[in-house]
């Protein structure tokens, strides 16, 4: 039993360094092509852009989203906005239609379908070769259009991610979300280098509307559509980018509980897709996304999900011996306790583990140095290692239970897709 | 369409020699401390044999000329922490060869201590008891998890009980004469002894503990014209 768990062990621990070395590796390749720009420039031309924000009950948020998109260093006459409420209970409604008064925002209410009919809506109005989507908790910087635009001067380039932050992390949960985002800024650049991004978020990804025209619209994909487009784009050869420097700022559950779900959804998600695109997998023309991107995401939910149970198998066996020491000697305070260098654990998982944490420290470090032109050390690293730690086996579980079950993780009920009203 | 990138196995390959060197670094690292750890034992293993050669020396010459001398140099509470390490390793490094017979050298280090002490302890009258504690790691034995535990809660109760640990499996000539001596057959171990009597299966801790107090008493009730001062200053040593 203990040979068979550490042969598991050093096979996930090594495919685990692995990625990381993979990551590095690349990076140190192409770090002078990582383009960081803070001047201000102009773009040769400035092609439509629509701009689709399905929103359901975000009346606290939506108006920050909207006057973002307004407020974007973008010709106004070449950016539209369709605000899609997906039936709110809320009065989301009500706050939208104050956007109605300008010339560029179209708003619709339709009858609660979920995201992805939502987008799909609004796909129907777009009349402009680019289109984007911006979730309604998430604000985007000024700069961001202008600079992923830079992007599709390469013909070949058929969508561009952004880079999301945490916006204004309030508790040490948003914190270590905050860590966790910037650490997913050098991930997503490294494989756009590669070409293997299989997520085009939902805060401010921008497609050519061509993507849509050959390859049809956004689907339910488990409630992750975004993560499904992506991989349609990869199954067609379709190339997407990664702008490192056009910030969308989002608002990070700020509880427990919201994190959980919103985990439990996104592992549930890229799951099932990753099941449903299973043809895809180590598919020599399908490059880095077959060899390396969907099957390092499944190594690291089967690592944590190992780890998680040794740390039960330990801890278990742990109580167990201090219960019959209790038992046979009764309680009694612990012989004079003296360091002893040679009690120091020095078994080669040891140091493989500091390896390991060390290249994730880095992973992090890079990742905040592209988005704030430093490498800063903050207590965010610490709580995004501990927090994580703790909390993301329950939701990978939860997740592989659900998807074991085919159960749906949800993000609002699937129902009548009808339009109520249309306004501008 | 294209990717930006043509997929290349040269990475792959790279990636994953520098990975293996990694680990191979990690595993080289794990090892050079695993040697300084045996190493460190090698060295507190004859330290030990050779204050209990020492002793035995001392004792030889002196005879029963002076008890006080000889009492200074054994010290158990050592002789306890080596085996710990020794156990320690084998569960944390790996049963080596070269721990197997560092086990072996303590084996033996632990009956001529026992056989030396009850020489000592009967002929300068100093107050102590011993146990003889055979396990087994062979198989699983609960039983002898649990004996373990309860003769540890009493060398922590009664710092001048000495308790002896002898691995069954155990390829030592001496340690085989022990277990004919006593007649420890495999299938009822633990064992203990104590006062000379053989104690098969699992003792709980207020049995063992009526036993040794009754071991001290008797001592006591021996000699009850021990010179205290001396008796003081040898456990003193001791400890």
């Amino acid at each position: 039993m203990t040979s068979v768990s550490s042969t598991i062990f050093f096979i996930l621990t090594f495919l685990s360094v692995y990625v990381q070395v993979f990551f590095l590796l690349t990076f140190f390749e192409k770090k002078r092509k990582i383009l960081i720009r803070k001047e201000h420039f102009e773009l040769d031309e400035y092609p439509g852009v629509t701009i689709i924000v399905p929103c359901y009950n975000e009346e606290k948020t939506i108006v920050g989203t909207i006057n973002s998109l307004l407020d974007l260093d973008y010709p106004k006459d070449k950016l539209k906005i369709i605000v899609i409420d997906d039936g709110s209970k809320d009065n989301t409604w009500i706050v939208i239609q104050e956007f109605t008064k300008k010339e560029n925002i179209k708003v619709i209410q339709k009858k609660n379908g979920g995201k992805y009919t939502a987008l799909n809506l609004g796909l129907g109005y777009v009349e402009t070769p680019f289109l984007g989507c911006l979730d309604a908790d998430s604000f985007v910087d000024s700069q961001a259009l202008r600079r992923i635009m830079t992007y599709f001067k390469d013909v070949h380039t058929m969508a561009v991610a952004p880079s999301i932050v945490v916006d204004n992390p309030k508790n040490i949960l948003q914190g270590a979300q905050k860590a966790e985002y910037d650490m997913a800024v050098y991930n997503k650049k490294m494989l756009a280098f590669l070409g293997g991004i299989h997520v085009t978020p939902g805060p401010f990804s921008i497609f050519r509307k061509k993507v849509f025209d050959d390859l049809g619209p956004y689907r339910r994909a488990h409630n992750t559509e975004d993560q499904e487009i992506a991989l349609r784009m990869q199954e067609n050869h379709y190339k997407i980018e990664h702008c490192p420097d056009a910030y969308v700022y989002t608002v990070a559950p700020n509880s427990i509980g919201k994190l959980f779900r919103q985990r439990q959804r996104w592992i549930y998600g890229f799951l099932r897709n990753a099941i449903d695109y299973r043809r895809l997998l180590f598919k020599k023309k399908y490059g880095t996304l077959a060899f390396f991107t969907l099957p390092s995401g499944i190594i690291s939910v089967l690592s944590v999900i190992f780890l998680f149970i040794m740390f039960i198998y330990n801890i278990t066996h742990f109580v167990i011996h201090k219960i019959l020491q209790i038992q046979m000697v009764g309680i009694s305070a612990p012989s004079s306790f003296r360091f002893d260098w040679f009690f120091f654990d020095t078994k080669t998982i040891f140091f493989i583990s500091i390896i390991l944490y060390t290249s994730v420290i880095s992973s992090l470090l890079i990742g905040r140095k592209m988005l704030e032109g430093k490498f800063r050390f903050s207590a965010d690293i610490l709580y995004f290692m501990i927090i994580y730690s703790v909390l993301a086996p329950f939701w990978l579980l939860k997740a592989i239970f659900n998807a074991v079950r085919s159960k749906e993780a949800s993000w609002s009920l699937e129902r009548d897709v009808g339009v109520v009203q249309i306004k501008n | 369409m294209e990717q930006q990138e043509q997929f290349d196995w040269k990475r792959y390959v790279i990636v994953f020699f520098i990975t293996l060197g990694l680990f191979l670094t990690a595993i080289y690292v794990s090892n050079y401390f695993s040697n300084k750890k045996v190493a460190q034992l090698k060295n507190i293993q004859d330290t030990i044999s050779i204050d209990i050669l020492s002793s035995e020396t001392q004792y030889s010459l002196l005879s029963e000329l002076s008890c006080k001398n000889v009492s200074d140099s054994i010290l158990s509470s050592e002789l306890a922490d080596l085996g710990h390490k020794i156990e320690w390793g084998q569960q944390n490094i790996g049963t080596t060869e070269e721990l197997n017979y560092l086990k072996n050298y303590y084996s033996l280090l632990e009956i001529k201590d026992y056989l030396l002490m009850k020489k000592i302890s009967a002929q300068c009258k100093v107050k102590s008891a011993f146990i003889l504690y055979f396990y087994t790691t062979a198989q699983n034995c609960s039983e002898c998890e649990k004996q373990s535990l309860v003769l540890t809660g009493l060398r922590d109760k009664y710092p001048d009980l000495r308790v002896y640990s002898f691995d069954y499996s155990t390829d030592l000539s001496a340690v085989k004469a022990m277990l004919n001596i006593y007649k420890i057959q495999d299938t009822k171990l633990p064992a203990v002894v104590i006062n000379e009597d053989s104690l098969t299966g699992f003792h709980p801790m207020e049995e063992l503990d009526t036993l040794v107090s009754a071991s001290f008493k008797l001592q006591e009730a021996i000699t009850p014209a021990v010179n205290s001062t001396q008796a003081t200053k040898a456990t003193k040593n001791k400890k």
